[in-house]
Parts: C-alpha cells; sequence; structure tokens
C-alpha cells in the first residue's frame, strides 16, 4: 500500500502526516507556556515540505512531535496509521528506526568515531550483520560522494562534509520521511546548496522530507511551505515540484 | 541478543579511550579484590599450617598430665606425678589403647668437642616413636634392654644433630650430657616448627630410665602419650582412662580429678576455628574495600553518561530504545569491573606468593576463591553500573540533543 514512498502522493490517498488539533504544553497551570495551539497540518507521501517561522513560533517543538521525539498534549498524530500519541517512548523509538532519518543543524555526528560507524549506526540498533552494514554504509557514503573519506572522523572533515555524513547516516536505512532541522544552519552559501541538492535528489527517489528553515532562499527548494506564528501553523502553501 | 557483540567492542573501546581514568576507577576494585583474595589465600594457608602442625602433636592422641587442665591451678599441694605402673596399667587395662609413651623431661647442654647446645631432653620408651609418628632419619631406637638397663644411648632431633656434629655422621658417635657420656644411636627426621613455634627438633631422647636415674633422680612421669586405636571412640577411651587412674590415685566420689586428659584434637579444632574466624574477618574487612570500589565505578559512570549526553541524544534519537542505551552502559560498568576484578586477581596472586613465605604459611592456590572473587566484582559492575546506565536511558532525546 504505501510502503513504497513514491507511490502515495496527497492526491492518491490519505496523507502520511496528519496533526490534528495538535497542542503541546510546557509547565502546568498558569505557568504554563503552550508552544503549539491546535495545529492542522498535512504531510503527503513524497513530499518536500520547508517549515519555516520566527524563533519562538513552535517550529522546533512541531519538528520533534513529527520526529516522534515528543508527543503532543493534545490532539492527534498519525504517521501512516499510527496513533503516535498513543505509543510508548519505546515504541516511538522503534517507528523512528523503522521509517525516519534525521539531519540536525549541529550535525550531531559520534565524535572521535569515523564517518563509516557513524553512518552504521542506525544499522546496528536495525540488527544487520556487520557485512551487510558496511556495505550499506559505504553505498550511502558514496552517494553523498564522501566514499573516500569514510575512516575520518567528524573532526577531520570540514562543515559541509560532516552534514553530508549526518544525511548519509539519514538516508541509510532508506526511511520514508526525513526530518532536517536547520540542515543549513551552520553552513556557508556554497555548501548550502551542496546539501540542498542532496536532500532534492533523495526527495526525488521518494523519500518524504521535513526541513524547518528561516531562510526563503532554502525554503525555495520545497515543494511545500508551512508558516508557523505563535504556535499555529499560518498558511500551506503548495508551489508544486 | 545480536546488540551483544557491538556493544561489548563499543566499552572496549570507550575504556580505552580514557585508559587513565579507567584504571582509575578500578583502582578500588583492584586493591579490594587483590585484598580480598590475599588475605583467604594466606589465611588458608595459615590453617593448613596450623592442621599440619597440630597433626604433628600426633593423630588420635591423648595427653594425660598431672594437675588440672594447664598448670596446676589453686592452692593444695602439687599433685602426684604419674610413674611406670600407670603407663603399664592404661597400656593393659584400657580397651583402645595401642600405646602409651610416658614421658620424662630434663634439660641439659650437650658438649662434644667444642661444641656445645642447651636442649631439651626427653626419657621414653620406644613407644614414643609410635605414638608421636616420628620416622627414624638414621639408626634405630632404643631396644627392650637398653630400656631396661637405662643405657646411656640417645637419638636426636636434627637441631641438635646439626648443632653438635655439623655434617659428621653421629651415629656411633658420643657426647656429654651434664654427667653422662651417652652415645648416639638414631637420628630423626627433620620435623620443623611445632604448634607453639617451638621447635620440635631441639631434642635429645633417652630410655627414661636412664633419664630417671642420671638426670631427674625420681622415677616420676609428667607426661603420658596414650595413643588409640582410630576404630574406638576418642572418648569413651578418655572416659575409661579417667576411671582407673580415679581409682589408681584413690579418688572417690565428688572429688575432682587431680590430673587431666587432653585430646590434641581439640587444639587442632580450636587453633582452626581461630584462623578460620581471623580469615573471615580479614575478607569482610576487604569486602567493604571491593563496595568502595563499586562506588568508585558508579561515580565515572555517572560523569561519562554526563560527558556523553549528546551521544546518548543522538543513539536514541537514530531509534536505540531504552533497554539498548542501558545494556550500552550496563555492559561498560561490568566490563570496567570484570577487568579490574582480572588485574586484582593478578596482583593477588603475586602479592600471596610473595608473602607466603615471608609469613612461613604454605602457598595454597584456592581456585574457589578466585572464582568467587571474579564474580562478585562482576556482580558490583551490575549493581553500581545499573543506576547510571538507568539514567542514560531515562534521557529525554531532545534535551540529551541539545546538551553541550
Amino acid at each position: 500500500m504505501g510502503d513504497d514512498p513514491g507511490a502515495a502522493r496527497a492526491d492518491r490517498g490519505d496523507p502520511m502526516i496528519q496533526l490534528r488539533g495538535v497542542t503541546r504544553t510546557f509547565g502546568f497551570g498558569t505557568a504554563g507556556f503552550q508552544a503549539l495551539r491546535g495545529v492542522d497540518f498535512d504531510v503527503a507521501a513524497g513530499d518536500f515540505v520547508a517549515i519555516m517561522g520566527p524563533s519562538g513560533s513552535g517550529k522546533s517543538t512541531m519538528m520533534n512531535i513529527l520526529g516522534c521525539l515528543d508527543v503532543p498534549t493534545a490532539g492527534e498524530f498519525l504517521f501512516k496509521g499510527f496513533h503516535v500519541e498513543k505509543l510508548t517512548r519505546d515504541e516511538r523509538a522503534l517507528l523512528r528506526r523503522r521509517y525516519l532519518g534525521f539531519v540536525f543543524q549541529g550535525f550531531n555526528l559520534l565524535a572521535r568515531t569515523n564517518a563509516l560507524e557513524n553512518v552504521e549506526l542506525p544499522l546496528l540498533y536495525r540488527g544487520e550483520k556487520p557485512r551487510a552494514r558496511r556495505t550499506a554504509a559505504m553505498d550511502a557514503l558514496a552517494q553523498v560522494g564522501l566514499a573516500d573519506w569514510w575512516d575520518h572522523t567528524p573532526a577531520e572533515l570540514s562543515g559541509g562534509q560532516q552534514q553530508r555524513v549526518a544525511i548519509a547516516r539519514a538516508i541509510v536505512t532508506s526511511p520514508q520521511v526525513l526530518l532536517a532541522d536547520e540542515p543549513t544552519g551552520n553552513l556557508d552559501t556554497a555548501r548550502s546548496l551542496e546539501i540542498m541538492e542532496l536532500l532534492t535528489r533523495f526527495n526525488g527517489t521518494g523519500i518524504t522530507i521535513l526541513m524547518v528553515t528561516h531562510e526563503a532562499e532554502i525554503a525555495a527548494y520545497a515543494h511545500t511551505v508551512a508558516h508557523v506564528r505563535d504556535g499555529l501553523v499560518e498558511q500551506n502553501e503548495a508551489r508544486g515540484p | 541478543m545480536s546488540m551483544l557483540g557491538p556493544t561489548l567492542v563499543l566499552a572496549l573501546r570507550e575504556i580505552r579511550r580514557h585508559v587513565l581514568r579507567s584504571f582509575l576507577t578500578v583502582l578500588g576494585i583492584v586493591i579490594g579484590v587483590a585484598a580480598v583474595v590475599t588475605m583467604v589465600t594466606l589465611g588458608n594457608g595459615a590453617t593448613a599450617a596450623v592442621r599440619e602442625q597440630i597433626s604433628g602433636l600426633g593423630v588420635n592422641i591423648l595427653q594425660v598430665r598431672p594437675g588440672q587442665g594447664f598448670g596446676r591451678g589453686g592452692g593444695g599441694p602439687a599433685p602426684k606425678d604419674f610413674d611406670m605402673d600407670d603407663a603399664a596399667a592404661i597400656r593393659d587395662q584400657v580397651a583402645g589403647v595401642v600405646v602409651v609413651a610416658p614421658l620424662s623431661q630434663s634439660s641439659g647442654t650437650a658438649v662434644r668437642n667444642a661444641a656445645n647446645w642447651a636442649t631439651t631432653v626427653n626419657g621414653t620408651t620406644s613407644d614414643y616413636f609410635t605414638a608421636q609418628q616420628w620416622d627414624m632419619a638414621s639408626g634405630r631406637t632404643f631396644t627392650a634392654a637398653e630400656e631396661q638397663a637405662g643405657k646411656a644411648v640417645c637419638v636426636i632431633g636434627s637441631t641438635v644433630q646439626r648443632n653438635l656434629f655439623r655434617a659428621e655422621d653421629p651415629l656411633g658417635q658420643r657426647f656429654r650430657l651434664r654427667n653422662l657420656s651417652c652415645e648416639v644411636i638414631g637420628t630423626l627426621v627433620t620435623r620443623g616448627q611445632g604448634g607453639f613455634g617451638n621447635d620440635q627438633d631441639d631434642v635429645v631422647l633417652m630410655p627414661i630410665k636412664t633419664v630417671q636415674r642420671r638426670m631427674t633422680g625420681n622415677r616420676n612421669i609428667r607426661l603420658m602419650m596414650v595413643k588409640v586405636d582410630p576404630a574406638y571412640d576418642m572418648a569413651t577411651v578418655t572416659a575409661s582412662i579417667q576411671s582407673l587412674l580415679r581409682e589408681r590415685r584413690n579418688i572417690r566420689g565428688a572429688k575432682q580429678d587431680d590430673f587431666n586428659i587432653f585430646d590434641t584434637a581439640q587444639i587442632s579444632q580450636t587453633l582452626q576455628g581461630t584462623t578460620r574466624i581471623l580469615t573471615s574477618l580479614l575478607g569482610a574487612v576487604a569486602a567493604v574495600s571491593l563496595l568502595v570500589g563499586g562506588i568508585g565505578i558508579m561515580n565515572i559512570m555517572l560523569v561519562s553518561v554526563t560527558e556523553r549526553t549528546r551521544e546518548i541524544g543522538i543513539r536514541l534519537a537514530i531509534g536505540a530504545v531504552g533497554r539498548e542505551v542501558l545494556l550500552q552502559f550496563l555492559v561498560e560498568a561490568i566490563v570496567l569491573a570484570c577487568l579490574g576484578g582480572v588485574v586484582g586477581l593478578l596482583l593477588a596472586l603475586v602479592a600471596s606468593w610473595a608473602l607466603a613465605p615471608m609469613l612461613q604459611v604454605p602457598f595454597l592456590f584456592d581456585v574457589r576463591i578466585n572464582v568467587v572473587a571474579f564474580v562478585f566484582s562482576a556482580l558490583i559492575g551490575v549493581i553500581f553500573g545499573y543506576f547510571p546506565a538507568r539514567q542514560a536511558a531515562q534521557l529525554n532525546p531532545i534535551d540529551a540533543l541539545r546538551h553541550e
């Protein structure tokens, strides 16, 4: 059904991701702060969504919920038919392991661990055999153009290279959704373009991409742009591929 | 569990990354294990040494002495010593008695040429060698004729032999003891230190009559060694000897014995009990240091969890479940503790091997205590590693990823 990520687009059935009246409150009572105030948001499989908004708008909170790292205080979050808000911590971990890939602003690679081992990490938790891990990880590194750099540790790689390793780590499991939180935030323009080209390419292979950014030229790569302001998704404009 | 292999590799790599820190962390365990194992190993050696020395007193031996218990006790006239007839009566009338060796003790300086040596002289019969299970190194024991006639012949211990004769063959030689010139007819095998630190080999043995006539000047016997047939019950034999002696010494009714019968097995049990208590006491003290070592591990694991918060965040975000993160840190703590255990065991091996001769106890490698100590150190890894590991597993991935 929806197992081939490229098969289903928004117009061909239920969206892959559905947020329904999602709120997220931090703290309790009068001291509580409502970061999300009833978000309704759909993402179709295969889409490339940029989530934009000023800092404090709630886009990070939304990203955390979409990445199954956090759960809504109220409302529903359906991911491929799973009611994520009802899953336990470990069940969400398994969901991430199975369907999601993450790229962070700060790269978040394991220090003192070479590129290959960093990319192998998600496969380790999937219980892949060592040889299969190695092959898949080398393949992923080749896709981001770092096959020759496999034995370098993050400290020995440039920022752009580190982010490419991070992308390799995110796509090595062939995820259905790739979540990128300010993927170009720490990079100069030329590196940013490389990263965006990579993301566009992987989106072309059918991976749904959710990306938080505050730069309009980066958001321009996306098919859909969601504007978040004061805990609500204000605008959801589809630009078309 | 397919994760165990990579987890183990990861733990070892993490430990190797901080060699000095890991070493200092496990130092407590190392010292604890080394202390426990060394204590117990040496304690076992001491127990064995005591057992060995006690068995030197002879097995199934009753020592019969005049007086109550050790020493003479309170006032009143000194209790009467035994004589040869008492010894004969016990041998002939009590069932289960193999031999009775009467002992008449004296002392004097043995002189031969320029050499002289102050020593103990024991007058006894050839039964003494049977009772003591003391073999001859060379020569022979007394003959019945020599015992009857009170001849000036003697069997000497190796200490006396060494001091009087050096490397010479003493058999057939004579030396002077007080006013007596006696001929060496035999030498005893070396026994070494006795149960009370005495030198058992510093002795000259002569027929009892010789000692009585020529040295003590009386016919008294201060000690009888009674060897009992192992098939008989020691308590029964003791009771028989007691009633026989009461009769012979005319002790009636409720009057207390003026002699005592002592079972050497009792000393053995008492002394072994004492060493065992000491060993377990020292072991317990050492075990406390193991506990302290465990706390050291917990401390460093907590530091490690804090340091690696970001790593934990990455792992959790990527899809590690809490249990896997817990396992990772738990395995690391266990590996650390086990390494400490192994180093401690090696240290203990070296220490007890080196210390045993200094303390004059045999070195006895005890597999059981080594296994127990190792398992215990692993257990400490589990116990003290669990709390930090659980903390790691319960981290919130969002906060952990933001951690600096």
